[in-house]
């Protein structure tokens, strides 16, 4: 018994060590340290070299967290345990921390580089005058395919996803917003429509296209893609452009009649703790020849204009990737639907899921 | 004596409240919530009465009962069989060995072998059958369903037949019974309780498998487990989603009635 005691004895000494341990690490790795920014960005979305320039040129330390959904990003910045200097939340979410008081204004006489970003992406409905956020890179929801099995005029607009050829052939991103959004303006209504009877007609029509959908994943289509698993899928341009680095024969298209004009943009959460490194951060990062570096690694769209320039012509005169302004004109940037619509929208998602043939 | 016993029983009973009773509680909690922290039935009324949430459960419950039979059928001549061995360890060893490699692991090198460039499309190949599409079907989840739960169902099998004495068999055909009576008459009444505790080890786990039915079965089938993350992850409605958990909950205590061991009235 008496060595069951002192085990038991050892056992929380060790529990107190490990946990003073932490403490220590947590302080050496500067929670507290004005030396250091926290970034808390989606997986690989910065190149590493960037990184390395930065801490070479500003003498600050950079400290990278990485989340995989605006909502557990949300959720950790709402519980505040580590202070992010800066996050890269999307558009609809930078509305909702918006309301929730999570972010703190930008003063723009802090950022001279914000002059980069093209005027068409500056002081948009999210968020108006740029006041807590700055465009990082941009995108659009639309279709892959591989040219072995179809060709670009068999994706002219939502609608042909519906014929009969493509039965059990499609895969669509896992999100409600997005399959919803498909029906939604094929039949030309609102992305971010609020009326009952809207969405129950696209419910309704999204049920003939069930039977095309072979299967709803999210991060797994780039390799099934790549792989050619399957030859047709609705993704995201930034995932679109993964893909086709990995696979030649991949070509990415905007349907006509609007879809979905996303954002990721560069915050500084209310948690911040070092405002300077964050705001040299971000000036670092709107940087003409930086935006353009991160661009090529990243392959998204950026909205720096100046970055333009850096970029090979094949990249920016592509139109899948950078469509005109007129062509921008006709697509929808999501907004904040309030829980009940976000729940209405999730509901009719769950249904079609379950829904066969 | 007896004082040591209540003083090392404490690491238990702490452990039981912190990481058993206080989440059940919780989740219970929860589910009386709605998104405002108003207290509320609504989630329970929305649960029994949507078509929706009902088609769910008895989806989760169809799948998972077929898991379990599948799971069955192969492990009982699997343990029978190993009883005869002489290197029972060994076989042992190799039925236990794959649960030592992540699940995740083991759903993505399923990926691999049912893709339509993978390697059960391209042996069908030899036979001249054309590639089908394998991945996301009802029989893909179910296959790798079976295969993860399979080791779950033949330890405890094993260790009922195992205990059961060469003698009884004897007699059983010393008393002129035949084969086929002595196992439905002696062996397998006898290793019940091993069927029991299988059932309990499969179906139970089997229930909310989402993970595989995202990556195996492409969210074309869809469980509890599916509905549970998306209102925790997405909608953030956690009253909603524990609401499903505590219905999963009393499935499994369902379940675990009607599978435990009964020890009134002295049978056995």
């Amino acid at each position: 018994m008496k060595k069951l005691r002192s085990l038991l004895i050892e056992i929380v000494l060790i529990i107190c060590l490990l946990f003073l341990g932490i403490v220590w690490l947590e302080k050496s790795s500067g929670m507290s340290d004005a030396k250091v920014v926290n970034i808390y960005n989606w997986g690989d979305y910065i190149d590493p070299k960037l990184i390395t320039k930065f801490e070479k040129e500003t003498g600050y330390k950079v400290n990278y967290e990485t989340f995989d959904s605006n909502e557990a990003m949300l959720t950790k910045i709402r519980q505040g345990g580590t202070s992010y200097d800066v996050a890269v939340p999307s558009d609809y979410m930078i509305q909702k921390m918006r309301k929730e008081k999570l972010l703190l204004p930008l003063d723009h006489s802090k950022l001279p580089n914000l002059k980069y970003i093209a005027p068409q992406f500056m002081n948009l409905a999210f968020d108006p005058k740029n006041k807590y956020s700055v465009p990082y890179f941009w995108g659009t929801l639309g279709i892959v395919y591989n040219d072995k099995a179809y060709q670009a005029s068999e994706f002219k607009s939502w609608n042909d996803l519906w014929d009969a050829k493509f039965k059990n052939k499609i895969m669509f991103i896992d999100g409600a917003r997005e399959f919803m959004g498909i029906g939604l303006a094929s039949l030309g209504y609102s992305l971010n429509s609020k009326s009952d009877a809207q969405l129950n007609e696209a419910y309704e029509k999204l049920k003939a296209l069930t039977p095309n959908a072979k299967a709803i994943v999210s991060d797994e289509i780039k390799t099934y893609m790549a792989n050619e698993e399957s030859s047709v899928a609705v993704t995201f341009s930034g995932e679109a452009a993964d893909m086709m680095a990995k696979n030649s024969h991949l070509h990415y298209v905007i349907p006509e009649g609007g879809t979905n004009l996303w954002f990721d943009n560069l915050v500084i959460p209310k948690t911040a703790k070092n405002k300077k490194g964050a705001y040299a951060f971000i000036n670092f990062m709107l940087d003409s020849k930086n935006a353009a570096q991160n661009t090529k690694y990243i392959g998204y769209s950026t909205p720096n204009q100046g970055a333009m320039k850096y970029l090979p012509k094949a990249i920016t005169s592509n139109r899948a990737f950078y469509p005109t302004v007129a062509q921008i004109k006709q697509m929808e940037i999501y907004e904040d639907l309030g829980s009940k619509y976000l729940e209405k929208y999730n509901d009719l998602f769950l249904e079609l899921k379950m829904y066969r043939k | 004596m007896k004082k040591y016993n209540t003083l090392l029983a404490v690491p238990y009973f702490m452990w039981l409240i912190f990481f058993v009773l206080a989440p059940v509680l919780l989740v219970v909690g929860y589910s009386f919530f709605d998104q405002n922290g108003h207290f509320t039935l609504a989630n329970y009324a929305e649960y029994f009465s949507s078509g929706k949430y009902l088609l769910m459960t008895f989806n989760s419950v169809w799948y998972a009962l077929l898991i379990t039979v599948i799971t069955l059928v192969i492990s009982y001549p699997t343990a029978y069989f190993l009883t005869k061995l002489k290197h029972k360890d060994l076989w042992l060893l190799l039925i236990i060995l794959p649960t030592w490699i992540n699940l995740l692991l083991k759903a993505y090198a399923f990926i691999g072998i049912f893709g339509v460039h993978g390697g059960l499309n391209s042996f069908l190949g030899f036979f001249g059958i054309l590639p089908k599409q394998l991945l996301f079907t009802d029989f893909s989840f179910l296959v790798v369903a079976v295969y993860i739960q399979l080791p779950f169902m033949i330890i405890p099998l094993l260790n009922a037949l195992d205990e059961l004495p060469a003698s009884f068999i004897a007699a059983s055909k010393d008393l002129g019974a035949s084969a086929t009576q002595t196992f439905f008459k002696v062996v397998f009444p006898l290793s019940l309780n091993g069927v029991k505790s299988g059932v309990q080890a499969v179906f139970i786990p089997s229930l909310s498998l989402f993970m595989l039915t995202r990556l195996i079965g492409g969210n074309r089938v869809i469980t509890l487990g599916t509905a549970i993350e998306e209102h925790f992850m997405v909608t953030q409605n956690w009253g909603k989603g524990a609401t499903i958990g505590v219905v999963l909950i009393l499935a499994m205590i369902v379940v675990m009635i009607f599978t435990g061991e009964k020890k009134v009235g002295g049978k056995k």
